[in-house]
């Protein structure tokens, strides 16, 4: 029997000799290298280095200009651990993570099942959502500043409607600040968590939501058992984005309120910068950007092994299939 | 598949080039100069004054010319570190002295220009040694001068205010008749909270000997002297009878309609403890944009404090001035003795948003309330510098956070001193 022709260079091949393919494999290294190519050493240039020159500054005292000659170690870090302003940092960045899934989540999720129903008006409604996004965030920052102002136009716009007596000093009051951050926050980054889940929504096939139809099931029902857990792969990347988003919240913070009367706004990313770079304490910045740099890739790494490892296992197409 | 393999190729060569391939920055080769320019002058009158002073530089020099930038004066600092420190240095930049400018001495990024402008130098006097360090001169002052109290004469009137109080106990009577007639006695920019520093800082200069000031700058230490502490006290007192604001944490100083400055430049507060600029930030927030005059807006100095071991006429303040880069061209010292030559400072002081310093040139600032702040200056026999420039940068913002928690009902007394120390 002759031996298999090789199909792509038409040549015979002898068994147990793979020659023709040393070409083709070369061919496919150069390929992927000059298409990774470029994308890699972008990548490292303008991340990779600056991270392992950020994890070199962490260990000095240097104030931006002249030589690194102040090795400290890790003084930097014990520094940033034992300051009150940056334990409280950390923690309002957990606040606003815990905020953003007990709140942010299930309006995201009601908004989008509302704008899944076909009506009047859903193209312009789901625009009106999504627009905020859309805004840059200094943009944002400006224009919520102006409103906020006391006796401002949301101050106004409250009394109007009766709601004086709840009037707070919005961005003034060390104890309201932080939850009016998240409000801002939340009207800008809603829209993202909406679209996100009409996307999923989408996805579900009519089949299912007609079978549980036929077998009597109220529309709650259906949307309990069948739509929202098909929802949930999607739930849990948007969840993802949004925690890794809430850790590095900075441009909001910044402009609104420069951290917040005597730090009650403050994030991990506001303090290295107000505490770090302005007091041309780069070495110090560095360090705690080290520390947020940990913080989140350890967040994405348990993430992706504890909560996403689901959703490779459970894929929908293998339970319709 | 060759080909498609050629093609990426030749555009990812293309890519690398054009994002390699960059701006030169100056080009000198031929015999052109291009001074990068950086100042705070974000608002007119001044930014046009500078653009001015530059053009009229370039008529005489036809082959110097400028690229300006102002930058917004909360961004401004960092800026210049950042900008000093990479490859396309600016070659003249905001410079206010003190211990600041010692810093970026030791680094050798500020050019010496002791004998470029040692005339010039001669003509300021005492002034221009807030710019030296151990001697030498590393940059110009061209606007310095004290801060104080700018108040509405209409609103004080309203509130039956025959004239400015003369101490911090009628100031305090001030402010509770202010606030009888409805009026908001003070406006702070908390937010930007180093308004609050100049509160902490002239109650300091008000109750520390002249040897207790000039000690804690050298040494950058407060530790040296109780009537630091002691300042934190009369502070809580002054603050405790809520002559600010509502929401004075969360107001900019200068930003904006809704600012300090922009709430007295709109009537909404009686008066503002700012520096010797203010008088054209509020201009510059009016509607009209046009300056207050002197039948609106008026001076007056802290008021003394009964018990205090400091000067009399002690005052508190700085300036502003330019340094140049090291790698600055010659060009750049000598349009600094050009800024501060006696027809471009008089221009300076017509606008009536500054105090020029160039020797002979105090008569051309024309608003009596500015002439006043002038004369303040003139006649004190020793001025404070703001404490977040005359320490070193670190400790100096550590004060000024210390001093904004302490506003905002944090901290002792006990604490902003200590905040010095790290």
């Amino acid at each position: 029997m002759p031996a298999p022709a090789d199909l792509a260079t038409g040549r015979r091949r002898r068994p147990g000799r793979p020659v023709a393919n040393r070409p083709r494999r070369l061919r496919k290294r150069v390929e992927l290298t000059l298409f990774l190519g470029p994308a890699f050493v972008l990548y490292s240039a303008l991340v990779l280095v600056p991270m392992g020159m950020a994890a070199y500054y962490g260990f000095f005292n240097w104030t931006g200009l002249g030589p690194l000659d102040d090795f400290v170690g890790f003084d930097n870090y014990r520094r940033a651990f034992s300051d009150p302003v940056f334990r409280g940092s950390v923690q309002n960045n957990a606040i606003i993570v815990a905020l953003s899934m007990l709140i942010q989540l299930p309006l995201a999720l009601a908004l989008a099942l509302l704008l899944n129903r076909r009506m009047r008006g859903r193209t312009l409604l789901r625009t009106v959502l999504f627009a905020p996004y859309v805004l840059s965030e200094v943009i944002t920052a400006v224009t919520w500043v102006l409103l906020l102002q006391p006796s401002g136009p949301v101050d106004h716009a409250m009394e109007t409607l009766g709601l004086g007596r709840f009037v707070q000093l919005w961005l003034a009051d060390p104890d309201v600040v932080l939850y009016t951050m998240f409000v801002v926050i939340t009207w800008k980054y809603i829209g993202f968590g909406i679209i996100l889940f009409l996307a999923g929504l989408v996805a579900i096939p009519d089949e299912l939501k007609e079978a549980a139809a036929i077998d009597g099931a109220s529309s709650w029902q259906t949307t309990r058992h069948i739509v929202l857990p098909l929802l949930g792969p999607t739930v849990r990347i948007w969840a993802f984005l949004s925690i890794i988003g809430a850790l590095q919240l900075f441009d909001l913070i910044w402009i609104m309120t420069l951290g917040g009367p005597a730090g009650a706004s403050s994030t991990m990313v506001t303090y290295l910068i107000d505490h770090g770079f302005k007091r041309n304490e780069f070495g110090y910045g560095s360090a705690v950007a080290m520390i947020l740099f940990t913080l989140s890739f350890v967040v994405a790494l348990l993430y992706q092994r504890f909560v996403l490892r689901r959703d490779t296992e459970g894929a929908l197409t293998r339970m319709a299939g | 598949m060759r080909s498609k393999a050629l093609i990426s190729v030749l555009l990812g060569s293309a890519l690398v080039l054009a994002a390699c391939g960059g701006d030169d920055g100056e080009a000198e080769a031929d015999g052109k100069t291009e001074l990068i320019w950086w100042h705070n002058a974000t608002q007119d009158p001044l930014k046009s004054y500078f653009e001015d002073v530059a053009a009229a530089y370039t008529a005489e020099h036809p082959d110097v010319t400028f690229k300006i930038e102002p930058v917004q004066n909360e961004s401004i600092t960092t800026k210049i570190q950042v900008g000093l420190q990479s490859n396309d240095p600016p070659d003249i930049f905001q410079q206010w002295g003190g211990g600041e400018l010692a810093t970026q001495v030791q680094s050798g990024k500020v050019q010496d220009i002791s004998d470029s402008t040692a005339d010039t130098v001669e003509g300021l006097g005492g002034t221009a040694a807030g710019w030296q360090v151990d001697g030498k001169q590393y940059g110009l002052p061209y606007s310095v001068g004290v801060v104080g109290f700018w108040y509405r004469k209409d609103l004080f009137e309203q509130a039956g205010i025959t004239g400015p109080p003369a101490t911090l106990d009628e100031l305090n009577e001030d402010v509770q008749k202010l606030k009888d007639a409805g009026i908001t006695p003070i406006a702070l920019g908390g937010k930007d909270k180093w308004p609050d520093a100049f509160y902490w800082g002239y109650i300091a200069t008000r109750l520390c000997s002249t040897e207790a000031l000039q000690e804690a700058s050298a040494s950058a230490s407060l530790d040296g002297d109780d009537c630091f502490v002691q300042a934190g006290e009369v502070l809580e007192d002054f603050i405790d009878t809520e002559p600010f604001q509502e929401g004075f944490l969360g107001t900019p100083a200068q930003q904006g309609a809704a600012s300090s400055a922009g709430m007295v430049a709109n009537g909404k507060a009686a008066m503002e403890l700012q520096g010797h600029w203010n008088g054209g930030v509020i201009g510059g927030l009016t509607p009209d944009q046009k300056q207050l005059g002197d039948d609106v807006l008026g001076w007056f100095p802290f008021p003394p404090i009964d018990g205090g071991d400091g000067t009399p006429d002690a005052t508190f303040g700085g300036g502003d001035g330019f340094s140049c880069s090291s790698e600055a061209p010659p060009a750049c010292a000598d349009f600094l003795n050009f800024l501060l030559s006696p027809e471009q400072q008089s221009k300076f002081g017509e606008l009536n948003v500054g105090l020029p310093v160039a020797p002979g040139t105090g008569d051309s600032v024309s608003d009596p309330t500015v002439a006043g702040v002038l004369e303040a200056r003139d006649a004190s026999s020793y001025t404070q510098l703001y404490f977040d420039k005359a320490l070193p940068t670190a400790p100096g913002l550590a004060l000024n956070d210390a001093i904004a928690n302490f506003f905002a009902g944090q901290g002792s007394p006990d604490e902003i001193v200590a905040s010095v120390n790290q």
